[in-house]
């Protein structure tokens, strides 16, 4: 008998004796959306303080983006082809490549790319590859600069849910990569970016 | 003779203590500020997300062909372990099929179960952790102590020493330059992988996506570089529709640390396509059992809810005092004192006395995200160990007892022979455990035996009362 017939037979022997199943609970008694969402409140602005608190910047105009590059000695990054157009703006101190070159990932001090949404609720960015163009653009460097625009922003967890895309591969990222495996003391940067930023997009 | 656990305890360093203590007490504490910050009523939600895993391990015989599937569909390869020589067997089998060499984990418990990285280190293939815990972890060839947090047990100039002696960086004990150094070092490893393993923390029946939650981003570089992705997956990780997921995500991370998502949930729907040309070329997914349908056939099966979050081991007091390797399994704490003897099948007697280091105080049950009524489990298999005779270090002889407790007549000489221990010198036996107890403590008067004429006198003046 093959292993999968062997678990499943066991599963069903040790299920036999149960004189009934569990049922669903469903979930008419409870809403799942924390405090942290107000469907009063503006979307973005919504996004934007719940994004903060997990230590995420957020920026809506190319200059305050670029000071703050600037101010973090970065000079080379990477950038979804489909976008070089709209942050030509950061040229000519910053430049960025379009191909995620792996030969020159330490190089890369950022990376520019499209969210596909963002949870206002949470404060998280989704990334799909439908519209990331590169997964290591979007991780390796140390700042990762995530666009998105007003029309992508979601309320809630259970909303996003129930548009999950088929994509094969779908993130949310919730604030820069961090570790607290040192005696609980949080470090921002364990593999991922250390600065998470989100840009909206004009 | 004491508890093993307490053994154990005994030993530990004050320094190893401090350590375990601080942080699962910090983590208490954030567990609590995050639920009750942001939700009416955490305790709701608790109970439902325990009747929805409760549903899915009464019916896995349905969700679990429905998972495959739905795997299946999205082009994952599904293999099905039933221990774990077979799981281990599996994977070396896929890397040695698709001529790989070298693999980097992101963190999986049950790997850790079935101990892969042993395995596959005997059959020459390179297998490297990239959570941060877990490396530390793998260069100390220790074992982690925790299932969220395995390097709780350790500070920061042990890993500054082990980061030295190994070459991966200069001795630092500031925690920014350690994870700098270890960025730096895996980040070439990455690169030069062949496969990512990762397991899951939950499965879709409906749409086979596989859910991960993680925080250090070593999970996202697992399937980023490698050209195959291997996940293992316990039987037990489903949940019926992506719908569900709502509520388990909002508990996991929230009970985990504090947080309200781990900063990165994945979630995995098969390898590439021509038209998503990221990441691994193939996904296989390994289902494992390794002792869980054993575990589904006992009275103890409300185990198999858990979500391994870890909150129990932070809130428990004898976690905090006996530290993890304390449990001498994979999982540890009152997740473990359940888990560990059921899993160990046939090795049940060798794990015995961890449903016994418990007082039963009900910690673990109260902020378990999805209910498992722990203390009551720990009280079925402290039962079972009884049934099966079997012997654990640290408890008192319980036969004389037993025998007084179920026999009515002696009982009641037993108790009227007690008075003369008012006039034995029981103050001045010269040793052992009586002269240990009755240098702090007076022995009182002998009130046994009381009772009885007490409620005979109660019961006769109630119906001479109810008497017209």
């Amino acid at each position: 008998m093959s292993s999968r017939d062997l678990i499943l037979n066991s599963v069903k022997a040790a299920l036999a004796p149960l004189p009934q199943r569990a049922a669903h609970p469903g979930y008419d008694k409870l809403k799942i959306v924390s405090k942290n969402f107000s469907p009063q409140q503006d979307l973005w602005v919504s996004f934007q303080e719940n994004f903060s608190k997990v230590h995420g910047m957020s920026f809506t105009t190319f200059v305050e983006l670029k000071n703050f590059l600037l101010s973090q000695k970065s000079r080379l990054g990477y950038c979804d082809p489909a976008l070089t157009d709209v942050f030509a703006a950061l040229n000519p101190e910053l430049t960025f490549e379009t191909a995620f070159d792996r030969n020159k990932e330490s190089e890369y001090s950022f990376g520019i790319t499209r969210a596909t949404g963002a949870i206002a609720e949470t404060g998280s960015l989704i990334f799909e590859d439908a519209t990331t163009s590169s997964r290591l653009g979007s991780l390796a460097p140390w700042i990762h600069i995530a666009c998105v625009k007003r029309g992508d922003l979601i309320d809630t967890i259970p909303t996003a849910l129930s548009r999950i895309s088929d994509d094969p591969n779908i993130i949310w990222v919730t604030g820069p990569s961090k570790t607290a495996d040192i005696e609980g003391i949080l470090v921002e940067g364990a593999h991922g970016p250390g600065i998470q930023i989100c840009f909206l997009l004009p | 003779m004491a508890q093993k656990i307490d053994v154990f305890a005994k030993k530990l360093t004050d320094e190893v203590r401090h350590s375990v203590h601080n942080a699962s007490s910090l983590k208490t504490m954030s567990r609590v500020d995050a639920l009750w910050r942001d939700f009416e009523d955490p305790d709701a939600m608790r109970i439902l997300a325990g009747e929805l895993k409760q549903h899915v391990i009464e019916n896995l015989d349905t969700y679990l062909p429905q998972a495959e599937a739905a795997l299946q569909k999205n082009g994952v390869k599904v293999y099905w372990a039933t221990d774990a020589q077979e799981a281990c067997q599996t994977v070396l089998d896929i890397m040695v099929k698709n001529n790989c060499k070298r693999m980097v984990k992101s963190k999986t418990m049950v790997s850790e179960e079935i101990e892969l990285v042993h395995f596959l280190e005997k059959h020459g293939m390179e297998s490297l952790e990239t959570d941060l815990g877990e490396f530390i972890v793998q260069i100390d060839h220790d074992h982690p102590s925790h299932i969220v947090t395995p390097i709780i047990h350790k500070n920061r100039r042990q890993v500054a020493e082990s980061f030295q002696r190994e070459g991966i960086g200069e001795y630092n004990e500031t925690p920014e330059v350690i994870v700098a150094q270890a960025r730096k070092f895996l980040r070439d490893k990455y690169f030069k992988a062949d496969v990512g393993l990762t397991g899951a923390n939950f499965l879709s029946a409906e749409s086979g996506r596989i859910v991960l939650n993680t925080n250090e981003g070593n999970s996202r570089f697992c399937l980023a570089a490698p050209r195959i992705h291997i996940a293992l997956v316990g039987i037990e990780k489903i949940v019926p529709t992506d719908k569900d997921l709502s509520i388990l995500l909002n508990l996991l991370a929230r009970s985990a640390t504090g947080q309200k998502l781990t900063v990165y949930t994945e979630f995995i729907k098969g390898a590439k396509l021509a038209t998503r040309p990221e990441g691994p070329e193939e996904m296989h997914l390994v289902f494992i059992d390794n002792g869980r349908t054993k575990v589904l056939a006992s009275e103890c099966r409300e185990i198999l809810r858990c979500i391994r979050c870890g909150a129990c081991l932070n809130v428990c007091p004898v976690y905090r005092q006996a530290s993890g390797h304390a449990y001498r399994s994979v999982y540890p704490g009152p997740v473990g004192a359940v888990l560990s003897p059921l899993l160990a099948q046939d090795d049940f007697p060798e794990m015995a006395d961890l449903p016994k280091a418990s007082s039963l105080c009900g910690a673990c049950h109260e902020v378990c995200p999805v209910n498992i009524p722990i203390p009551d489990l720990l009280l079925r298999l402290r039962d079972r160990a009884k049934r099966e005779k079997i012997k654990t270090d640290g408890s008192p002889p319980m036969e004389p007892f037993a025998m007084l407790a179920s026999h009515p007549l002696v009982w009641k000489t037993a108790m009227q022979a007690g008075k003369a221990l008012d006039f034995l010198p029981v103050s001045s036996v010269p040793g052992g455990p009586v002269k240990a107890w009755t240098t702090v403590r007076d022995l009182p008067q002998w009130k046994g035996g009381s009772f009885r004429s007490w409620i005979k006198k109660r019961q006769k003046n109630r119906r001479s009362e109810e008497k017209p």
